[in-house]
């Protein structure tokens, strides 16, 4: 499983960080940084985004 | 950078500014890192703040005000626009801020007062030692490294990893966070000294639009939702693009900003042994309004001044951080308990029940209303759910 952000749309503002469960995502200087490892696909990142710019592969 | 400090911040926003600073004046050597080049860029704010003890943390500048705020006007479809003016027409209650200036300004103070500040230097974990935190694992420009400290304060935003691995649970639940877009609009014709509320469901589910003027036909015009109550096609960014276009179809967007807010209403516990958090990494935003500077520079102060207080007599221990929980609660806990229960009041609203209580107060005279608990009491008076929920307690804030 996997998050997908799109980086051409995303503004990092860090509400998908703020809301992972797992720290499987991380706000870096302008970028998210995905950990697939520790994603469980809950899509919490993918519903709160204020853009829609996150994807969640199963 | 040195290997050790006394005190180590995490974040360099106005609440770990505030902190650092609290804590070199108190005496402690404090080292201050912010993960992004730049201070105060990009925002993740709407500016807004009132004057109140604003001058206690900066001195007073035109260069970081953008508008000052004599009044709002809050828009609740089917009923007349309730405005809220000071008596005084020269009054000024708030500021537009530039954030990206301000926030400059508040590192800088710091830096006057003694602490070290590198930009561009992230945490990437904390350094445990005897069950306490003793230090910061430090990553600048792609070197790591360990420096040790008695004191970590956690500034580290709404995405705070300082507190997880510090063992405090910071993760928010949709419910508890509100996201949103904003447009630095340029060209367009507004009130330049008082701030738009827009509610409703037609404009902001669970949540609302503001227009925050910021000088010379300029403005922020954002929207924050509630977490829980975006769908696909009704994001944040879809309400605000058809609020924008009908209402401002010739403004021009010079700037875009995103932004995730906690509205929590706060964590249970702020500290650990040698930890505190502050501002939106405590989640000491307004649950309410949103609104996160004040609430972040108090919690800095009181965090800061707890820390050089600990360093003073060597105590770091849970018992010694938890002052600063109880400090905080003290200054901002009434405000944070009343405002979580306005915002679970209105996000369970629903536009009818709005509009009865907007057409209530239709007659009444807001001169003088300047701020939530003035607003609230005399909402309170019409609307009797909402004077059960709050109680003569909130009330009398």
């Amino acid at each position: 499983m996997t998050v997908i952000i799109n980086r051409n749309k995303c503004g990092y503002c860090g509400a998908c960080v703020a809301v992972c469960p797992t720290m499987a995502l991380d706000l870096k200087e302008v970028w998210i940084d995905v950990d697939e490892s520790l994603c469980n696909g809950c899509s919490t990142c993918k519903k709160v985004c204020p853009i829609g710019a996150i994807e969640v592969q199963r | 950078m040195k290997d050790a400090y006394d005190v180590i911040v995490v974040g360099g926003g106005p609440s770990g500014a505030v902190a650092a600073r609290f804590a070199a004046e108190g005496g402690a050597s404090v080292l201050l890192i912010e993960k992004r080049q730049e201070v105060g860029d990009p925002i993740r704010c709407a500016e807004g703040v009132g004057t109140g003890d604003l001058d206690k943390y900066l001195d007073i500048e035109d260069r970081w005000i953008a508008a000052p705020i004599k009044g709002a006007t809050i828009y609740v479809p089917g009923a007349a626009p309730i405005k809220m003016r000071a008596k005084d027409e020269n009054q000024i209650y708030g500021y537009i801020l530039e954030r990206k200036i301000f926030d400059r300004a508040l590192v800088e103070r710091a830096a006057k007062a003694g602490v070290e500040v590198y930009t561009k230097t992230s945490a990437t974990g904390l350094i445990m030692k005897d069950g306490r935190v003793a230090g910061v694992k430090i990553k600048r420009l792609g070197e790591e490294k360990e420096v040790m400290a008695n004191v970590v304060i956690g500034a580290d935003g709404v995405e705070s990893k300082v507190g997880r691995w510090g063992g405090i649970n910071t993760t928010l639940k949709p419910a508890d966070i509100e996201t949103g877009v904003q447009y630095l609009m340029t060209g367009i014709d507004i009130d330049e000294d008082n701030v738009e509320f827009f509610m409703g469901s037609e404009y902001a589910p669970g949540g609302y639009v503001w227009i925050f003027p910021k000088g010379k036909g300029r403005a922020n015009v954002g929207i924050g939702l509630l977490g829980s109550k975006i769908k696909e096609g009704g994001r944040p960014i879809d309400f605000l693009n058809r609020f924008v276009e009908s209402r401002f179809p010739n403004g021009k967007i010079i700037e875009m900003n995103y932004d995730g807010v906690p509205v929590s209403g706060g964590i249970d516990k702020i500290y650990g042994a040698g930890l505190m958090l502050v501002g939106d990494a405590a989640q000491l935003s307004d649950p309410i309004t949103g609104g996160g500077i004040k609430h972040g520079l108090w919690s800095g102060e009181l965090a800061g001044r707890n820390a050089a207080e600990a360093v003073a007599s060597g105590d770091f221990s849970e018992k010694s951080m938890k002052k600063y929980q109880k400090a905080w609660e003290e200054k901002g806990g009434k405000i944070m308990s009343r405002d979580l229960i306005l915002k679970n009041y209105y996000i369970d609203m629903s536009d009818e029940e709005a509009t009865k209580v907007a057409q209530a107060v239709e007659g009444v005279d807001f001169t003088g209303v300047l701020d939530v608990s003035q607003l609230v009491k005399i909402l309170a008076k019409v609307d009797k759910k909402l004077l059960l929920k709050l109680g003569a307690n909130q009330l009398g804030l």
